[in-house]
């Protein structure tokens, strides 16, 4: 049987999973875009805090992704049920770009922009809204886009303590010694992380000032 | 208001811990309506001086008094939006357009709608600028019609003073010409108090009421032009030197060419 016709042949399981991922994705960058972005602000007004932050959100980075999964079993509440459990996970991972990329896009606004401003009497808090978030839109934007494609590819793993998704065809597949049913949830997965790429890429260059 | 200085330096020092004083007890009175040149080489501490005065930076030792009250004591974003500031490159917002950036201050100063664009339209008539770019783009301009805007930003608000950093540097030399000369007439016409930093020893001779020429952090000189140009001063000789050279360099040029 070819992949196309297993994938044909399960299109509902196929549609059901890839929304699963989308789910786990979804929520875990929608809450990396709510902590990681006033974190990064946070670290260009308090620069005590840099190495503390990033430093943190570096060393998470760099855990196995299916050992992150296992530390976090314990915890209450999040270890219940493995969707939270990968939605928390899948989220700290996201965290890195986000952070990283709303400091150094807010660092990089041209210093006599920012002075200007605040030499024509601008309030912190205006400076921020008005000036340098706007002019570190994209650079913030491109950390949405790396941070997504990455829990797209990471939330595969997530099938592996029950949370669902595409990885379930993976896991499936390898099981089964079937290259069919492991394509037929790496391709989905493949084609989901090109397709955000591209329209976060979009937004990005939509959303960029010149 | 008017009585007294508007802007008064007393004994001021400014540094940074563990390096060399960038402002060393500078004394210094501006009286309302005057255009005061401070003019220096890189590093003298003129810019710095004029950051003492909005609070971008503050004395290390001394006081600076704005309409007759100690910086420290204002609220610090009254103060800045009590005086108009101009700097090089105008430090225009380049996610804003010409009209955005114009009415800034009184946009944030909570001014209606209608009475900001009102304003807007008068400023840009006043600083030579055609309504047609109100909606364009600060990189869709020329660098003189961008310090222009610049200007009309930092009058938006009508403030008595204006603080300029070296406003023209970045110009050709017959774009700048023709701002200072508008310049000129503008100050004319509003008596606003300035301060403008400039290292161009004509630039100051053209503007200024008064200018006080700083080296190495403090004040060694303040004449008005025509003084100045007599002036038997060491370090006003040297700036003074230094440019006639750079006049008689380019009288000397052609017949040097020549005999090459």
């Amino acid at each position: 049987m070819s992949f196309w016709h297993f994938l044909v042949q399960n299109r509902r399981q196929v549609l059901d999973l890839t929304g699963e991922h989308l789910w786990l994705v979804g929520w875990s960058i929608l809450l990396a875009v709510a902590i990681g972005i006033p974190l990064g602000i946070l670290v260009t007004r308090v620069p005590r805090l840099n190495k503390l932050v990033l430093g943190s959100a570096n060393i998470i980075q760099t855990i196995p992704s299916l050992a992150l999964f296992g530390f976090l079993l314990p915890a209450p509440w999040i270890g219940e049920r493995a969707d939270r459990l990968a939605i928390l996970a899948l989220m700290l991972y996201a965290l890195l770009p986000l952070i990283r990329n709303t400091y150094t896009g807010i660092r990089g606004v041209d210093p006599a922009v920012v002075e200007a401003g605040r030499g024509m009497g601008m309030t912190d808090r205006q400076l921020l809204l008005q000036v340098e978030l706007p002019l570190a839109l994209g650079v913030i934007l491109a950390g949405v886009r790396v941070a997504t494609v990455l829990c797209i590819g990471l939330a595969t793993i997530a099938a592996a303590i029950g949370a669902g998704g595409l990885g379930e065809f993976i896991f499936r597949g390898l099981a089964m010694v079937n290259n069919q049913v492991i394509l037929a949830g790496a391709v989905p997965a493949a084609l989901l992380a090109i397709f955000a790429d591209w329209g976060l890429g979009w937004l990005e260059r939509r959303l960029t000032p010149q | 208001m008017q009585n007294g200085p508007a802007i008064e330096f007393r004994d001021v020092s400014f540094g940074l811990p563990g390096s060399p004083e960038m402002v060393h007890d500078l004394s210094l009175a501006i009286p309302w309506g005057e255009m005061l040149l401070l003019l220096g080489r890189s590093g003298s501490g003129k810019t710095t001086s004029l950051k003492l005065i909005n609070r971008l930076l503050t004395p290390t030792r001394g006081e600076v008094h704005v309409e007759k009250r100690v910086t420290t004591e204002w609220d610090v974003i009254k103060l800045r939006r009590g005086i108009g500031y101009v700097i090089q490159e105008a430090g225009l917002f380049p996610h804003f357009s010409i009209e955005r950036n114009i009415g800034l201050v009184p946009t944030i100063e909570g001014w209606e709608a209608a009475k900001i664009q009102a304003r807007t339209k008068e400023l840009m008539e006043l600083v030579g600028l055609s309504k047609d770019i109100a909606k364009k783009y600060p990189r869709e301009l020329s660098g003189g019609q961008r310090q222009r805007v610049g200007v009309a930003r930092a009058l938006a608000a009508d403030p008595p003073i204006l603080l300029m950093d070296e406003p023209f540097a970045a110009l050709d030399p017959i774009t700048r010409a023709e701002l200072q000369r508008e310049f000129l007439e503008l100050h004319r016409r509003l008596r606003k108090t300035v301060v403008f930093v400039t290292h161009d020893f004509r630039e100051a001779l053209l503007l200024a009421d008064r200018i006080a020429l700083m080296d190495s952090g403090k004040l060694v000189a303040i004449h008005t032009p025509k003084d100045f140009l007599q002036s038997d001063n060491q370090f006003v000789r040297a700036y003074r030197e230094a440019f006639s050279n750079d006049f008689m360099l380019e009288a000397i040029k052609p017949p040097r060419k020549e005999v090459v």
